[in-house]
């Protein structure tokens, strides 16, 4: 087991220090209260600032605790917020796909649809907000399963091909880890299929995911496999929100 | 094969936008670039028309390169823009004269309170469809000529030239100084008090009431032509539609047929409604506008309806009462709750507009009791939203005799389902979204490129757009009549608020005057009823709802101590009577008497014992009563028996 990591005890030491007194410092008199080098504190102190948790006033150049740090404990998404910002993105990979395009989120062990965009071809379908997938059997629950290991998928069968055992799923999370991106196929309703990958917030949490689904041969290849193109504009439009919400790496 | 696109210009009212649409209508590229607003006095707004053509030089070859392409492959460019914004500048430097005056700015209230008491102001309306307010040009333009030293000699020499923002971007894109073509679109022509709606044309009797000189004025042509080639910024682009912003969203959203209409849902909101090749005047204070015209085809009109307040309300939930984060969380507080628990929230925040026009209104939050939570409050401000919008759709399908089927939405609201679902309720018609939400820039794009022939026909662009998303009705009838019976309640609480001083009251709501219009309008009706060739059933129901609305609110707004004249049962007669001429003989009599005796009476007691400002109260109130009833059938066979068995107690 290695010891304690140094920075981080530091980046701690800081940020109590900030949220003692006025709560407004100078990189030097974080640096001497601290008995660090001043290269040091400068150093730590621009990480925090880009992960939010303390800010720079522009005019004075000092250090305050930052918004970030403060909503902490309430740090989850509004899934209303999540479809504004996600709305325009959607509307675009429904077009260049010619699929439709849901969102969804995680709820009481269940993925919420939080937007639904139609198909493009002005066939009669209905607004499938509000409905309620099985994390297990979708593209986009296997996508929430397997960055968040609090959620517990209830593995009923639905098809031949539902995953219905945890290893089979905990094997499935693994590959979607590993691959950034899910797929389902024929596995909730016989002849359907769905592509999804991640939607993450600030500091790359996943805060939902956004997928394509309709038709298995409209979605996937002759083997099953799902369509490459699809799959590139899945991650794209997955990218671009994430970007959005603050995400930076990804 | 080379692709081939359209360009679209969106000169907004914050920023000026350039898109590349593709053949399916997609968009390719989008470069946007926000230019300065000025706030020199309060009320004042202004633009530097300069900044603007300066912003669009660098956003165009930007757009293109984005997407990879020369001007050759632009097959035509269309601009949409703010509407109603006024720009003068000299036709030989090319240089604005001053900042270009913006659509909301005030600078011209007081002269217009001036010019509506000149000779020929009530003629303005119905030449150019449009009530005198700040929102247009000529005003401006008047406003302009009269305060700058020796500018409308040079406006008569024709040196000096007016145009709204297209007029202004074309004519610098197509040469300037040096041959500049000087021309506007008949949508953005209808927006300055200055055109004729039927002749399309400049109107002597407006110019000279304005007092606009003729030579300053660009060419007024079709909304879909093309006007000219650029030879600046990116030579060689043919210069092909051009729409003010709203007539562009209603373009874009394909309502090319009469009774289709699209509503932008965002700080305020916009709803118009295609209304087919005559213009419809409003007599519930809606604008007549042109809503376009393609090439030859004979205009296109349209009825426009603005809601001042709706993502206002939202914005002022956020940061007035801090009780949300985001706006995009009102959702998740009035998700929290089944209903409004009986809370209504009416957001007069500067009065109430269409259709109502009650500028003296201020907001209320009415039902309050002690089970109303924040949650309650969030349902009451998303449903202001919705009934604003059933108000004014309601006002237009009775101007029209259209009736609504769908609403096409934009704008950034639309991402809120629950408010979405109550529009479609309140309405009872589907809502439906498009998947382009930039409805503007590519109604700009559509009329380029039916313009230049890139797509073939109104059928075409109708295969372009597609539904992203559609609510359907589903609010039980008897929930619906109830609410909005509630929600027209409200409204009537906000009406009155702000005293008028008496001499500033309007025209006509006067009590006393009030009392004495609808007694000659009793008068014309019997008088025509008389006349056995008239169209006897529709005089009858208007002289029934009529008499009945009066009496209601004169019962309770006037005199709630004595009890109305007992004219039911003669009313009864004259409606489903065996002998009619004898039945509307009494009638006639019966009305006569009442009001023979409330004019020696009531109205001389009303002159004698109250203040103007009282008497105008009154009348507000008379005439809101009035509305209700009449809105609720109130000449209907059965509620004039009611009414007479409520009498005989």
């Amino acid at each position: 087991m290695p010891g304690p990591i140094q920075s981080i005890e530091r980046a701690a030491a800081i940020l109590r220090l900030l949220a003692r007194g006025s709560g407004r410092l100078g990189v030097g008199e974080i640096a001497e209260s601290l008995e660090l080098a001043k290269g040091t504190a400068h150093g730590i102190l621009r990480t925090l600032q880009g992960v939010g948790f303390v800010e720079q006033d522009r005019d004075t150049g000092k250090y305050q605790l930052g918004a970030a740090l403060l909503h902490l404990g309430t740090s989850y998404l509004d899934v209303n917020e999540l479809r504004s910002r996600a709305i325009n993105w959607a509307d675009a990979l429904a077009a260049r796909s010619g699929e439709a395009v849901r969102i969804g989120a995680p709820l009481e062990g269940r993925v919420l649809v939080v937007h639904h965009v139609f198909r493009p071809d002005d066939s009669l379908q209905t607004m499938d907000v509000g409905t309620l997938l099985p994390l297990h059997a979708t593209a986009l629950g296997k996508v929430l399963l397997a960055y968040d290991t609090t959620l517990k998928a209830n593995p009923e069968p639905y098809t031949r091909r539902t995953l219905v055992t945890q290893t089979a799923i905990k094997r499935a999370c693994a590959k979607v880890r590993e691959a950034g991106w899910a797929a389902e196929n024929g596995e909730m309703i016989s002849g359907e299929a769905g592509i999804a990958a991640p939607i993450r917030g600030h500091g790359g949490i996943v805060v939902g995911a956004i997928g394509v689904s309709g038709a298995a041969e409209r979605i996937c290849e002759p083997d099953g496999a799902p369509s490459p193109r699809l799959l590139s504009q899945v991650r794209d439009a997955a990218r671009a929100v994430s970007r959005d919400l603050g995400a930076s790496r990804w | 094969m080379v692709q081939r696109y359209v360009m679209s210009i969106d000169q907004g009212t914050t920023s000026t936008r350039c898109i590349l649409f593709d053949a399916r209508g997609r968009l390719v590229s989008v470069v946007q670039r926000e230019h300065q607003q000025h706030f020199p006095r309060p009320g004042w707004v202004e633009h530097d028309a300069t900044e603007i053509w300066r912003n669009l030089s660098r956003i165009v070859p930007q757009a293109l390169a984005d997407a990879g392409a020369t001007a050759e492959q632009v097959v035509g460019l269309g601009i949409a823009n703010q509407r109603e914004t006024t720009v003068l500048w000299d036709r030989r430097t090319g240089n604005p004269v001053g900042r270009a005056i913006v659509w909301q700015d005030t600078r011209t209230d007081a002269m217009l309170e001036q010019l509506a008491r000149e000779p020929g102001a009530d003629r303005v309306r119905k030449l150019c469809g449009l009530p005198l307010a700040t929102y247009f040009s000529a005003p401006r333009i008047r406003w302009l000529l009269e305060r700058t030293p020796g500018l409308r000699e040079r406006a008569e020499r024709g040196d000096v030239l007016f145009g709204t923002i297209e007029s202004w971007l074309i004519w610098n894109l197509t040469g300037g100084a040096e041959g500049g073509v000087h021309v506007t679109d008949v949508t953005n022509a209808s927006r300055t008090m200055l055109m004729n709606l039927r002749t399309l044309n400049w109107d002597d009797e407006l110019l000279e009431f304005f007092d606009v000189p003729r030579a300053m004025l660009p060419e007024i042509r079709s909304s879909t032509e093309v006007y000219g080639t650029t030879s600046r910024v990116v030579p060689g682009i043919r210069i092909a539609a051009a729409l003010g912003d709203q007539q562009a969203a209603l373009f874009g959203q394909t309502c090319f047929a009469p009774g289709e209409a699209k509503c932008t849902y965002g700080t305020g909101s916009f709803l118009l409604l295609n209304t087919g090749p005559t213009p419809v005047l409003s007599t519930h204070g809606m604008l007549t506008t042109v809503g376009f015209k393609i090439g030859d085809e004979p205009a296109v009109y349209a009825l426009e309806g603005s809601i001042a307040v709706t993502g206002s309300l939202v914005q002022w939930f956020r940061d007035g009462l801090e009780l949300i984060g985001s706006a995009p969380e009102i959702e998740t507080l009035a998700r929290t709750v089944e209903d409004n628990g009986g809370c209504y929230i009416v957001p007069a925040f500067s009065g109430l507009f269409a259709p109502h026009w009650h500028s003296e209104a201020r907001g209320v939050i009415a039902g309050l009791t002690s089970y109303i939570t924040k949650g309650h409050l969030a349902r009451a401000v998303l449903e202001a939203t919705g009934w604003q919008t059933r108000e004014v759709v309601d006002a237009m399908n009775a101007d029209s005799g259209l009736a609504l089927s769908t609403l096409k939405v934009d704008g950034g609201m639309t991402a809120d389902n629950l408010l979405m679902q109550f529009v479609a309720d309140v309405l009872d018609v589907p809502v439906v979204r498009p998947m382009v939400a930039e409805t503007v820039s590519l109604g700009a794009a559509y009329a380029a490129g039916l313009s230049v022939g890139y797509w073939p026909d109104l059928e075409g662009l109708r295969r372009n757009w597609h539904r992203a998303g559609q609510w359907l009705p589903a609010m039980d009838p008897a929930r619906r009549d109830s609410e909005y019976a509630h929600w027209r309640q409200a409204v009537e609480l906000t009406f009155g608020w702000m005293r008028p001083a008496p001499a500033a009251a309007a025209p006509g709501s006067d009590l006393v005057e009030v009392l004495l219009a609808d007694h000659r309008r009793f008068e014309q009706l019997l008088r025509d009823l008389r006349n056995a060739e008239a169209d006897r059933p529709a005089l009858v129901a208007e002289l029934a709802a009529l008499l009945v609305a009066h009496a209601t609110a004169t019962e309770r707004i006037v005199r709630p101590e004595a009890p109305a004249e007992p004219f039911a049962d003669d009313l009864l007669a004259v409606l489903e009577g065996d002998d009619f001429e004898k039945a509307l003989l009494r009638l006639e009599n019966v009305v006569d008497a009442h009001v023979r005796g409330e004019e020696r009476g009531l109205l001389n007691e009303l002159r004698r014992s109250m203040s103007t400002s009282d008497r105008t109260g009154l009348g507000r109130a008379f005439v809101a009563e009035r509305r209700r009833q009449l809105d609720l059938d109130c000449g209907a066979v059965h509620h004039v028996r009611e009414l007479g068995d409520r009498l005989k107690l």
